[in-house]
Order: structure tokens, then C-alpha cells, then sequence
């Protein structure tokens, strides 16, 4: 009895055993993945930041300096670090009302949802050069839009052409694509119980008072989820700006990640790009970690 | 009686304005590739008349032919479809197998790394820009394909942690009594979960031809030879060849943007339950 016991405890063992060896086989692939291809390309360029390396093989120990020049000297990065600001600032909320308000009108028994949703959702589909390239037809200064806000007798700016204007053209283009986010705020309220609604209505609430005491609430999960990639993303921008405008008009469209790629792949100092790559992840990280402390007293999560 | 039935209407009337706005912003939304649609089959004069054409009057379909003749465009649609299959077999493949791990696999350290892929979901694509090019650059392989395809086999955090999210979702019972009867970890895998996992595949699939066929970050840093670009990407020599001939850009744009905008029609169902499943985090 003990016997056939102690033999049976062994076989477990031995398939414990098996199964985290084939636990580690299989995501091998991906443990590979991340130590060449993130963890250590990251750490060596923390190494390079330190460094004059610049593809040659010749590149020496020079401490702080990219850093100091990166905070003190280069007049690129504090113009770089408005501009993107600016547009997180700016683009960011929009976006979130602009998903929300569409999410909010969607979720109702209304015919023709599906296809609502999809056409919302359409502009997050198509790639980031035709994107650009259109808007960039679409924002000339005799193109369809101010064609459009001609008709309502106003004479709308030199969208890409004016410093003043370039930047609140982009995040105007940006606004286009707040179905990504509306996608996830649907889901959200598809998970709003209809008997607290009910409830409330019971109780004599209006419109308002019902979206603001239930719907809020109890779609900070995603609102949460939807400010925290908002902000990553914003922080990131560039493509855009690199197709549409190259920085321009007098850099005014030039963001950090912009400064970034001119400092790497147009004047090869990989070296104090590495560090403009690390203070951009500490950036994000610490604000990230902002965000999450907050959430963590706002956000209401359902029990 | 009467209360009720104003109720009623008030009701139906909030709906139908609700509904009319939808379908105004939607015109709004979709207005853009309206324009871009109209403005490819336009002639050069249409476009600049003072007067807006909104539809032309004759559609110029030989705008196509011309504006496909302007960049080789066969090349860059082999070059695309190359890329997106390799992509595609590889994302699958890797993904799959390590979000069954994660799912249904114990192995001591799991949860710690588990924590470790959700971070690299957080990590922005333009911090490991350089880092990454760094790397591919003593590899040798700047101007090749490599640094498109090889990471791709490494499975792609956000894919992974969707898949895992699936595999939960399928009785243990199964895969336990293929177990006991001596089944090896891989045929459970390959033969008894992911047949069932047909849905969630195909949303990876989906995701991973999206990201390669709308790819701008990759061929810009790692694709010097004219020839070696893909379709998107090679949008771009419009910018700089033909500033003024609007009608040619507009219709390369929509030939390059079909593609995507098909597929999302007609697999939108697993696009937005993806989307909702990376979404909402457990």
C-alpha cells in the first residue's frame, strides 16, 4: 500500500517535473525574443548613453555629457518637449470625449450598430503613410476642408503651412481615429448591468445624473486603460509629423521622438540618442506609474 | 395611461435623435475616404477648380493604371505579401505555443514572467527604436529583411497575453485526460486545444497582417533599397515625386488602403472582440 503510494507520489513528481520543462520549452520563443530583442538592446544602449558611439568603432567613455547636453545645450529638446506636450495635452482628452460620447450613443438597441461601430473603427485600419498622405491633401490651404468652412463663410487657416496651426492640425487628424478607444469604452458599457439603470430611473433620475453617477464610475476601468495608452501613444508621436510636415513649419511640428530619430539616423550619434531613448522611458515609466497611483483612488472596480 | 404613453414617445424621440447623430458623425468619419475615393477619379482640373467638384463627372479609372505605373508596384505588393505570410506563420506559431504556456503550463517563475510580458505590452515601440537598430547593425542586418521577420517568431507581447486569455478559457478536463492516457504536451497543444481555438487565431492573423501590411517604423529604419520597399511604405515616394498630381496619390493611397479596409469588413467581429480583450485586463 505504502509502496504503491510512494511509487505514485514519485510518477507525479516526475510529470510536475515534465510539465515545467515543457512550460519553459514552449515559451522559449518568446524568453529568446525578450533578451535579444528588448532586454538586451535596452541595457546595452543605458552603456552607450555614456558614450560618444557613433557606428564607429572607435568611441570612447564620456560620462554625463550626452545628458547634460541633452538638458542644458541642445535647443531642440526644449522645443521638442513643448510641441509634444502640447499635443498630449490637447489630443489626449479629445480623444477620450470623443470616444466616450460616441460609445455612450452607440450602446442602445438602435439597427445598424454593427456597421456604425465599423465605420467608426474604419480609420484605425489604414496605414500611417496613406493616412497622412491624405490628410495632408485634405489640409492644404485650398484643399476640402477649408473648402467646407468656406461654405460657413469662414476662412480657415494655412493648416500645415502656419506654425500656429500645424500642430492643432495634427491633433485634429488625431481625433479621426477616436474609434480605437470607443471600441474599448463599448465594451466596457456592454458590461453596465440595464437593472441599475433601471433602478436609477425608478428613483427618478435624469439623463444626466444617471451618466454621471453610474455610467462614470463604472466605466473608469477602461477610461483608465484608455488614458494610460493615450499618453503613451502621445508621447510617441512622429510618424505623422515625419510624413506630413518633416517638423515643419519652422519646427513646430518637430516632437521629442522626431529630435530622436534626426539625432540617431540623420546625424548618427547613436550615443546621445541612446540617452534621449532612456530619459523618454523614464519619462513614460514615472508617468505611467502617475496615472496608476491615481487610478488606483479613482477607479472604481466592481466586486 | 397618458403619462406613461408620453414617456413612451419622449423615449423613441431621444432614440431617434441619437440615431441621427450617429449616422452625421459616421458621414463624418467616413468623409475622408469619400474624398480620397472621388478625388482619385478626378481630372488634375477637377481638383483645382475654385468651384468643388464633389463627384466628377466622368471617373477616371485610367487614374489607376497610371498611378500603379508611377512606383513598381507589383514588386512592392510581392515584397508586401512575402513579409505579411512570414509574419503571419511566425506570430501565430510563437504566440500560440507561449500563451499555452502562460495559460496551462505550471513552471516555477511563471507568474513573475508573466508580469514581465505585461510590462513589455506598456513599452513603446520608439524606445527600443535605437537600442534595436544598434543591434541589428552588428548582426549585419540592416537592409534585409531580417529584422522584419525574425521577431515576429518571438511571438509579440500583446498577441501572447490575448491568446493566453483564450486558452483559459477551454475546459482542463480535456487536455487532463489526453494527459493520463500519455498524450505529449505538444500533440495536447497542437491536436486537442488550438482546433478549438480557431477564433482567437484568426484574430491573431488578422492583427499580425494589419501590422505588417501598415508597417511604417520597420521598412523606414531598416530599408534603404528602393526595390526592397514594401506597398505602404513606398506610398511615400509620391510625396516626392509628384507634389501636384493629387489624383495619382489619391488613387495609390486607395489601392494600398482596400486591402485593410476589406479584411476589417469582413472579419470585424474578431477584430473588436480582440480589441476588447486586450482591453479589459483581469
Amino acid at each position: 500500500m505504502n509502496r504503491a503510494f510512494a511509487q505514485k507520489r514519485k510518477t507525479m513528481n516526475q510529470m510536475r517535473k515534465q510539465e515545467a520543462l515543457c512550460g519553459y520549452l514552449f515559451a522559449l520563443p518568446w524568453l529568446i525574443g525578450l533578451f535579444t530583442f528588448t532586454l538586451y538592446p535596452i541595457f546595452s544602449s543605458l552603456f552607450y548613453s555614456f558614450t560618444n558611439y557613433n557606428f564607429s568603432s572607435t568611441f570612447k567613455w564620456i560620462g554625463l555629457t550626452n545628458y547634460i547636453v541633452l538638458f542644458t545645450k541642445d535647443k531642440m529638446i526644449p522645443l521638442s518637449a513643448y510641441n509634444t506636450l502640447y499635443f498630449a495635452i490637447f489630443s489626449v482628452p479629445l480623444n477620450m470625449c470623443v470616444g466616450i460620447l460616441i460609445a455612450v450613443m452607440m450602446n442602445q438597441k438602435i439597427c445598424g450598430i454593427r456597421i456604425l461601430r465599423t465605420i467608426y473603427y474604419l480609420p484605425n485600419v489604414v496605414s500611417i503613410v496613406a493616412v497622412s498622405m491624405l490628410w495632408y491633401f485634405i489640409f492644404q490651404s485650398n484643399g476640402v476642408l477649408n473648402r467646407l468652412l468656406g461654405a460657413i463663410k469662414i476662412q480657415g487657416p494655412n493648416w500645415l503651412s502656419d506654425p500656429a496651426w500645424a500642430k492643432n492640425a495634427l491633433i485634429l487628424m488625431n481625433c479621426w481615429n477616436a474609434g480605437g478607444s470607443m471600441v474599448i469604452y463599448l465594451a466596457g458599457l456592454q458590461g453596465i448591468p440595464r437593472s441599475y439603470y433601471e433602478a436609477a430611473e425608478v428613483d427618478g433620475a435624469g439623463a444626466l445624473r444617471k451618466f454621471f453617477s453610474i455610467t462614470l464610475p463604472l466605466l473608469s476601468p477602461s477610461i483608465f486603460y484608455n488614458l494610460i495608452i493615450g499618453i503613451i501613444g502621445a508621447l510617441q508621436t512622429f510618424s505623422t509629423a515625419l510624413v506630413m510636415t518633416d517638423g515643419g513649419p519652422v519646427n513646430s511640428t518637430t516632437f521629442y521622438v522626431l529630435t530622436l530619430y534626426r539625432r540617431a539616423f540623420e546625424d548618427m550619434r547613436m550615443g546621445y540618442a541612446s540617452a534621449m531613448a532612456w530619459v523618454l522611458m523614464v519619462i513614460t515609466l514615472l508617468l505611467t506609474l502617475v496615472v496608476f497611483w491615481i487610478g488606483n483612488k479613482k477607479v472604481y472596480y466592481e466586486q | 395611461m397618458n403619462r406613461h404613453m408620453a414617456r413612451r414617445i419622449q423615449r423613441g424621440l431621444g432614440r431617434g435623435l441619437i440615431f441621427l447623430i450617429l449616422v452625421a458623425g459616421a458621414f463624418v468619419f467616413l468623409f475622408p475616404f469619400l474624398w480620397m475615393l472621388s478625388t482619385s477619379l478626378k481630372t488634375p482640373q477637377e481638383i483645382v477648380a475654385t468651384q468643388t467638384v464633389w463627384i466628377p463627372a466622368h471617373p477616371q479609372w485610367k487614374n489607376y493604371a497610371k498611378a500603379l505605373g508611377y512606383f513598381p508596384f507589383v514588386r512592392y505588393l510581392m515584397n508586401t505579401l512575402f513579409l505579411v505570410s512570414m509574419n503571419v506563420v511566425g506570430t501565430l506559431f510563437s504566440s500560440a505555443l507561449v500563451g499555452y504556456s502562460f495559460a496551462r503550463l505550471r513552471w516555477p517563475g511563471r507568474e513573475i514572467w508573466f508580469k514581465v510580458l505585461l510590462a513589455t505590452m506598456m513599452l513603446p515601440s520608439t524606445v527600443t527604436m535605437v537600442p534595436q537598430f544598434i543591434l541589428f547593425k552588428k548582426f549585419g542586418w540592416l537592409n534585409t529583411y531580417l529584422p522584419l521577420i525574425v521577431p515576429a517568431f518571438t511571438g509579440g507581447a500583446t498577441n501572447i497575453f490575448m491568446l493566453r486569455q483564450f486558452f483559459r478559457t477551454i475546459p482542463v478536463s480535456l487536455s487532463e485526460c489526453a494527459r493520463l492516457d500519455g498524450c505529449s504536451e505538444f500533440r495536447i497543444f497542437w491536436q486537442i486545444v488550438l482546433p478549438l481555438c480557431m477564433p482567437a487565431l484568426a484574430t491573431v492573423a488578422i492583427f499580425s497582417f494589419m501590422f505588417t501590411w501598415n508597417d511604417f517604423m520597420g521598412p523606414l529604419l531598416y530599408i534603404n533599397d528602393k526595390m526592397a520597399y514594401t506597398l505602404s511604405y513606398g506610398l511615400r515616394t509620391f510625396q516626392l515625386q509628384s507634389d501636384s498630381k493629387w489624383h495619382l496619390t489619391m488613387a495609390a493611397s486607395v489601392v494600398v488602403a482596400i486591402p485593410s479596409l476589406v479584411l476589417f469588413f469582413c472579419c470585424q467581429k474578431y477584430f473588436i472582440e480582440g480589441i476588447a480583450l486586450t482591453g479589459l485586463k483581469e
